[in-house]
């Protein structure tokens, strides 16, 4: 499934900005929290909500969600697996790794020969080295001979994780 | 099951914590009242959801809870970048990494190009001008890598 899908074009406002902002820490736990990010803006709960439908419905959100530490639910092994592909056959594959259920992500990205020969990345997690590993023989499964070489780069420390941030001001047109 | 990732001891999950983390990693209702409505899925009261939202945060098992934005789609510029970093030099290297603001994420990762970080600009054109001055600052390359294309992305770790 390769998501270059076109969506509904959605621009944002400054009111969309404002909510943005006001929630890129974290969405207020408190029984009606469209009505508090409203009194916080000037606005109804109704017109916050529905921008944050608009929103969503744009893919400017992905989704209103917990992002767990994966580590401290026991997913120690974050495996980013990665794979030199033929050119020719990188979205036949790309398409057929990013549809096993246990790769997160899937992209391709550029290589940076001599230090960089892979271009296509599957993020596999597991509570094992094991269990990363035997998902990764099951990706390689389905890459026949258009794998040239693989590797897996395992994470040792998050060494920062705060999600995406907006500056507080923009000119918006 | 689930362990820390200290120690590798199991970390004991209460099923109403379970089926909080697995539901609300799915994404909330973008209803009316979207608490009472999931309480209500999961056969709770809206107090009690918000108090173990609270608590899950607070002892970082959640490292967040709200909108997960998608940089390229506000009009920003959105990459993955990596760098090789001689060890001794690695923790003051990731110190300066780590005060870019346009730096989102940072992971340590076991291989010649160990420190990756995905860096997030207002705009598409930010992502050079960053990655220049991680340059001049830290005097080592980056290697950026930008998602050329896009297969799949649904990140869900059941408990």
């Amino acid at each position: 499934m390769s998501t270059s899908t076109s969506r509904s074009e959605l621009t944002l406002t400054d009111t969309d900005r404002q909510l943005i902002v006001a929630t890129q820490s974290g969405l207020p736990l408190v029984p009606d929290p469209w009505g508090e990010l409203a009194r916080q803006l000037g606005i109804t709960a109704d017109e916050v909500l529905e921008r944050f439908q608009r929103m969503q419905q744009a893919g400017v959100i992905r989704r209103v969600a917990a992002v767990p530490d994966h580590y401290k639910l026991g997913y120690r092994f974050n495996g980013m697996t990665v794979w030199d592909i033929r050119d020719d056959a990188i979205v036949a594959m790309g398409e057929r790794v990013g549809e096993l259920p246990f790769v997160s992500h899937c992209y391709q990205r550029p290589r940076h020969l001599p230090y960089w020969s892979y271009n296509l990345f599957a993020m596999v997690h597991g509570t094992s080295r094991e269990e990363v590993e035997e998902k990764a023989g099951r990706i390689r499964e389905q890459l026949g001979d258009t794998c040239r070489g693989q590797t897996i780069l395992y994470s040792s420390a998050i060494l920062k994780k705060t999600g995406l941030r907006l500056a507080k001001q923009k000119d918006t047109p | 099951m689930s362990m820390t990732a200290e120690t590798g001891k199991a970390v004991d999950f209460t099923d109403t914590e379970k089926a909080i983390i697995n539901r609300l990693q799915h994404g909330l209702p973008l209803t009316r009242y979207p608490y009472r409505d999931v309480a209500e899925e999961l056969g709770i009261t809206e107090n009690a959801l918000l108090d173990y939202l609270q608590a899950l945060l607070a002892s970082g098992i959640l490292t967040r809870f709200g909108p997960m934005f998608h940089a390229g789609e506000m009009g920003g510029g959105l990459t993955l970048a990596a760098m090789r970093i001689p060890e001794r030099e690695f923790d003051a290297v990731a110190h300066t990494v780590n005060q870019f603001p346009e730096v989102a994420h940072n992971y340590r990762r076991e291989h010649n190009l160990n420190m990756w970080f995905v860096l997030a600009t207002e705009t598409p054109e930010g992502i050079a001008d960053t990655i220049h001055r991680i340059e001049a600052s830290t005097g080592y390359p980056v290697y950026n890598m930008p998602k050329e294309q896009e297969f799949h992305v649904h990140l869900h770790f059941p408990v």
